[in-house]
């Protein structure tokens, strides 16, 4: 029974010699395979007397797990290098390019739109749109401006041949529209493209306006002043963006202002206001003794320019991905 | 309207600066855009009299001047103007001037030494002349500083006036506004009446008695055309933007400005008769004074006399009796023309002028009057003459009807108090005296004012008076609903963002095209088209926005980027009936590779199936149906309209070569269209009970003729299945080798299920051998 006590430290160096599990199967059939030493010596337990045979066992089993644990630390071992070896062999250069990236994105007016109709959205505003090809009376008559009026010549207008036909001049038509088919209250916001006949840096034939509308039984000319601030202040995110009427003049509105609101260190003006005329509330069957309200317009355009700092309108219709891929 | 502040101050003057008057004006309504000096600064400039001129000693072109600036010694200068004289006066900038191009010293030019500078106006920067010295009136007063003399201690303001405002296109309109926003007096003190020395009077008719109601004549005889006007009347013509041209018209101009009465002169001996205002007959002509011979409307309001019309009222004079060098009697017309007859018709006749901009907004009915005496008074001052008798022919005013203001609308309306006391005052500043009545005040607009005829107006004076900067920003309250939410539509920002997130960039493009783009890729040979395009390349409005991906599509290949891919959402435009369709379209277009480049992919150029798979993830889950149809833009083998619930919807394909050549296009380009209403409708989903017993899985190879289309076996299998097929996809496509040329291999995958059992391998095998069956008998497959 003495060789069991050499035998632990002689299974030790015998596992510790081998580095795949493959061989390990190997050496550990010398021990305790069917014709390993161990299975020789439980043999040998046989020949002890009774009174030797329960202590000699006791021993014997202590040694067979002792190698057992041995064999199994061991492969532990062996299988947790492989796996070190397998990661270290595997390891990519992390810094190479992943695949098929998406370099989409939207075009920075629509990103305004969006932005601007989602603040509307939250304060209650519905969304309407209308024909970019309107009529006179949905242009201009309706909306307090008949014909041969002065202020038409504030919009240069793009004519469809015939001439029965105009491209709208403002997104102001959408007021018509959606107050013949919707009563008070009425919020509503209105962005869209609209045409002048008008070309350099700062015009271009073609932009965007957004329109909105506020008409309640006791919607005030302070009101308006509040909203677009509102408005204004989340758009750009300044709390402390100030905004300033100017006394101005739109057929369809009356009072009229223009919108300053604060930049830099003076005023910049950003869009034209006013409380809805009573005959355009009276055009589309509103009472105006009982309902009145405000509307007011600006171009998301200007807005975007603002907001990303762009000094050229002609870069929005451009097309040009260098620019684009700047608003992705 | 541009004027010059001195001007205006000689009217009100209230206790402002420059800035701070602009600054009432802009915020009353009245914007000042911008304020230009009359002169750049500079000082130490005198007026100095020439009294000597002798020559150089050392060179042949300057000259030595002796000068007069009014101090015990005369200077001698050395100039070298070529016009250069004894006896006339010019600006002389003494030693220690400050100009605009540096300060004068004492100097020694050739020997000579020179005691100051004779200036010309542009080194004065009064204007750009440079040819000689700046001549002074011969009155002016030696010594004088010259800004003094020549009122260049001025600013020249830049006004915007809206539409409504008529009444400001004058001196005195404006000094009105300015006393009514400060509360300063108005110096305004009436011309004299006409002192007649002939008792001539011009015979007036007025035919047209609602266009033309009042009608203010005046001869003046013996007048000398040849007159110098006035250097403060030229000085204050051209800060206003008006070129001085002779006395007689600077004059006229200087009145309108003025008194925004617009006056014309008219030459009287080419006149004969009477003068009749009377509405254009048929085929009348006149030739106007820019030298347009216009054909008279029967809407167009004339001046005539016995042989015919003179002038288009209110716009324009005749050529035929306009003044000239040889005028030496004239008639004056000062009149009130209807608005309505003069508005709009620039736009007929292609031009405006100031009177007709005047008109179209407003003149006052109660100045013509006033305006001839004023004109008389300044003819005779500087032209003399011996003036008629005044024919003031009224037949038809505009009534001024009283408008109400209810007290309590301003506090309603505006949301701000205005206290009944501060609103009357306010009004009476604006020549509006109420009258008040328990709540309500009534009051007459002046007879310049056009644009008060409602209560409303008369709450915007009150606060535009008032400030609108004292207008508190406060939010409404308003009843809480909610906003209507279809969950069946998309709305465009999903849309947009599922292109985004298919690797498009979103691009804006001009609704109106070419009209060739319309032909090449829409196949419109009747596109809806511009009266008044601004170029002949935006002309038509498109019905589709192919042509425009194209265009940005070759701009961003000319600046080296490879790999595109651009869609735009926009409305298209197609003539319907008496009106127009103007549907949204979505549209997209690819070209160079499918994927971006990177180092481990495989560089493919972008194909059909790329598109259609694009097409196909922008309608999941629908099913989109591609149907082989000719397109005029697109390669006719790979291109197919796309059909959903039956309806046809877009197209989509690979552009046609040839198209692709003459547009200079080098790659493959991929496009599609599609109603953005078919893809902005969703069904709601409803749960169905799904089997739970195990799917099986079964493929079917066959060799069938290449012409037979895919969807063709796909759709026969379908209807052919038994219930417990399920999904049938294609999965494999193969051409070459083992398949017979003229033929192409493909590759069915067949899910199988039963909602109520697990399938038995008969079972499957039956359905399936059904598949085979059909694709063999129907097809002429060949089982692989």
């Amino acid at each position: 029974m003495e060789k069991l006590d050499s035998l632990v430290s002689e299974a030790r160096d015998a596992f510790d010699k081998v580095t795949e599990l493959t061989q390990l199967d190997q050496v550990k059939a010398r021990f305790l395979g069917k014709g390993g030493v161990l299975t020789q010596l439980r043999k040998g337990l046989g020949q002890l007397t009774p009174e030797e045979r329960p202590k000699a066992g006791a021993r014997f089993n202590e040694v067979k797990g002792a190698i057992e644990q041995l064999l199994s630390d061991r492969r532990d071992v062996i299988q947790a290098e492989a796996l070190v070896r397998r990661l270290e062999r595997e390891r990519l250069d992390v810094t190479l390019p992943g695949r098929d990236i998406a370099g989409g994105g939207l075009h920075p007016v629509t990103r305004t739109l969006e932005r601007v109709t989602r603040l509307c959205q939250s304060m209650g505003f519905d969304v309407a749109d209308g024909p970019e090809i309107e009529t006179d009376y949905y242009n201009f008559s309706a909306l307090n401006q008949p014909e041969d009026h002065p202020a038409r010549s504030m919009h240069d207008t793009f004519y469809i041949e015939g001439l029965k036909h105009l491209l709208r001049t403002h997104t102001s038509p959408i007021q018509i529209h959606y107050m013949e088919q919707h009563r008070p209250p009425i919020r509503v916001i209105s962005p869209g493209r609209v045409y002048r006949v008008d070309s350099d840096a700062t015009h271009s034939p073609m932009f965007h306006q957004l329109e909105g509308l506020w008409v309640d039984e006791t919607t005030t000319f302070s009101d308006l002043k509040g909203v677009v601030r509102e408005f204004l202040r989340n758009f750009f995110e300044m709390e402390d963006l100030e905004v300033r009427f100017r006394p101005s003049y739109f057929p369809f509105t009356e009072p009229s202002a223009e919108i300053d609101m604060s930049f830099r260190d003076g005023w910049l003006e950003i869009g034209g206001c006013g409380m809805v005329h009573p005959q355009v509330l009276r055009n589309v069957d509103i009472d105006p003794d009982r309902y009145q309200g405000f509307a007011f317009g600006m171009g998301l355009d200007r807005l975007a320019m603002l907001r990303y700092g762009v000094n050229d309108l002609r870069l929005f219709f451009e097309g040009d991905l260098r620019f684009l891929r700047q608003f992705a | 309207m541009r004027l010059s502040e001195q001007w205006l101050r000689s009217f009100c003057n209230p206790g402002l600066s420059t800035q701070e008057l602009a600054h009432a004006l802009t915020m009353a309504g009245l914007e000042v855009d911008e304020i230009v000096p009359a002169a750049p600064a500079f000082d130490g400039v005198v007026v100095g009299e020439i009294v000597a001129v002798d020559p150089h000693p050392n060179a042949e072109r300057i000259k030595v001047c002796t000068v007069d600036v009014g101090g015990p010694d005369t200077l001698n200068i050395v100039c070298g103007a070529p016009n250069a004289q004894s006896g006339i006066k010019v600006p002389c900038a003494i030693i220690g001037a400050q100009l605009p191009g540096g300060k004068i010293k004492p100097a020694k030019l050739r020997g000579v030494s020179s005691q100051g500078m004779l200036c010309s106006a542009a080194e004065l920067g009064t204007s750009d002349d440079h040819s000689g010295l700046m001549i002074l009136d011969p009155a002016s007063t030696v010594g004088e500083d010259v800004r003094q003399t020549l009122d260049l201690n001025d600013n020249v303001f830049a006004l915007t006036l809206t539409a409504n405002r008529g009444d400001c296109l004058s001196l005195l309109g404006i000094a009105r506004e300015v006393a009514a926003i400060t509360g300063s007096a108005l110096c305004f003190c009436p011309p004299a009446e006409v002192a007649s020395t002939l008792p001539d009077k011009m015979e007036v008719t007025l035919s047209a008695p609602e266009a033309c109601p009042r009608y203010t004549g005046l001869i003046i005889r013996d007048v000398d055309p040849s007159a110098r006007t006035p250097d403060y009347i030229v000085r204050r013509l051209e800060r206003s933007g008006v070129r001085s041209i002779s006395a007689i018209v600077d004059l006229t101009n200087y009145v309108m400005l003025e008194l925004g009465q617009p006056m014309h002169a008219f030459d009287h001996a080419k006149l004969s008769g009477a003068i009749d205002v009377r509405f254009a007959r048929n085929g009348e002509s006149l030739e106007l004074l820019n030298g347009q011979m216009l054909e008279a409307d029967p809407d167009m309001l004339l001046i005539c006399d016995a042989g015919g019309p003179v002038a288009l009222a209110g716009i324009m004079g005749g050529e035929a009796t306009a003044v000239s060098a040889a005028t030496r009697d004239l008639f004056l017309e000062s009149a009130f023309f209807n608005p309505k007859v003069v508005a709009g018709k620039w736009r007929r006749l292609g031009f405006a002028t100031d009177a007709s901009h005047r008109y179209e907004r407003g003149v006052d009915y109660a100045g013509t009057r006033r305006g001839i005496e004023r004109l008389c008074g300044l003819i005779l001052e500087v032209c003399g003459g011996r003036p008629g008798v005044i024919n003031d022919v009224v037949v038809n005013l505009p009534e001024r009807h009283g408008v109400k203001l209810r007290l309590p609308r301003v506090q309603r309306v505006l949301g701000m108090e205005i206290g009944a006391e501060r609103s009357c005052e306010i009004l009476t500043r604006l020549n509006m005296v109420p009258c008040q009545s328990g709540d309500v005040l009534s009051v007459t607009p002046p007879s310049y004012r056009f644009d008060i005829a409602i209560e409303e107006d008369l709450i915007e004076e009150i606060v535009r008076i008032e400030g609108y900067e004292k207008l508190p920003a406060t939010l409404p309250t308003a009843t809480a609903g909610m906003l209507s939410m279809p969950e069946e539509r998309l709305d465009l920002a999903r849309l947009r963002q599922l292109m985004v997130a298919r690797d498009y960039q979103e691009i804006v493009t001009y609704s109106f095209v070419d009209e060739s783009w319309e032909k090449d890729f829409a196949g419109n040979d009747s596109p809806v088209r511009l009266a008044n395009p601004i170029a002949e390349q935006l002309s038509v409005m498109r019905s589709s926005l192919l042509g425009s991906l194209v265009d940005c599509m070759t701009f961003n290949a000319n600046r080296k980027q490879s790999r595109i891919r651009l869609f735009e959402i926009s409305r298209v435009f197609a003539g319907q009936g008496d009106g127009f369709d103007q549907i949204r379209k979505l549209a997209a277009l690819a070209s160079g590779y499918a994927q971006p480049e990177q180092w481990s992919s495989d560089k493919r150029p972008v194909d059909f199936f790329d598109l259609r798979g694009d097409l196909e993830s922008l309608f999941a889950p629908r099913t989109v149906h591609f149907q082989a149809v000719p397109h005029p833009a697109l390669h006719p083998g790979k291109s197919a309209a796309i059909v959903v619930d039956g309806a046809r919807v877009g197209w989509i394909g690979e552009l046609h070569p040839g198209l692709l050549q003459r547009y200079d296009v080098l790659e493959a380009v991929v496009a599609f269209e599609v109603d953005v209403e078919a893809v902005a409708t969703r069904a709601l989903p409803s749960y169905r009970e799904y089997s739970k017993f195990p799917l099986v899985r079964r493929d079917i190879a066959i060799e069938v003729a290449d012409g037979v289309q895919a969807q063709t076996l796909l759709d026969s299998m379908k209807e052919g299945a038994s219930a417990i097929v399920g999904d049938i996809e294609v999965f494999d496509l193969y051409r070459g080798r083992g398949i017979t040329e003229g033929k192409k291999g493909l590759a069915f995958r067949v899910l199988l299920q039963d909602t109520a059992k697990t399938l038995t391998e008969p079972e499957v095998d039956k359905a399936v051998a059904g598949l085979r069956q059909i694709l063999e008998q129907k097809h002429g497959a060949k089982l692989r």
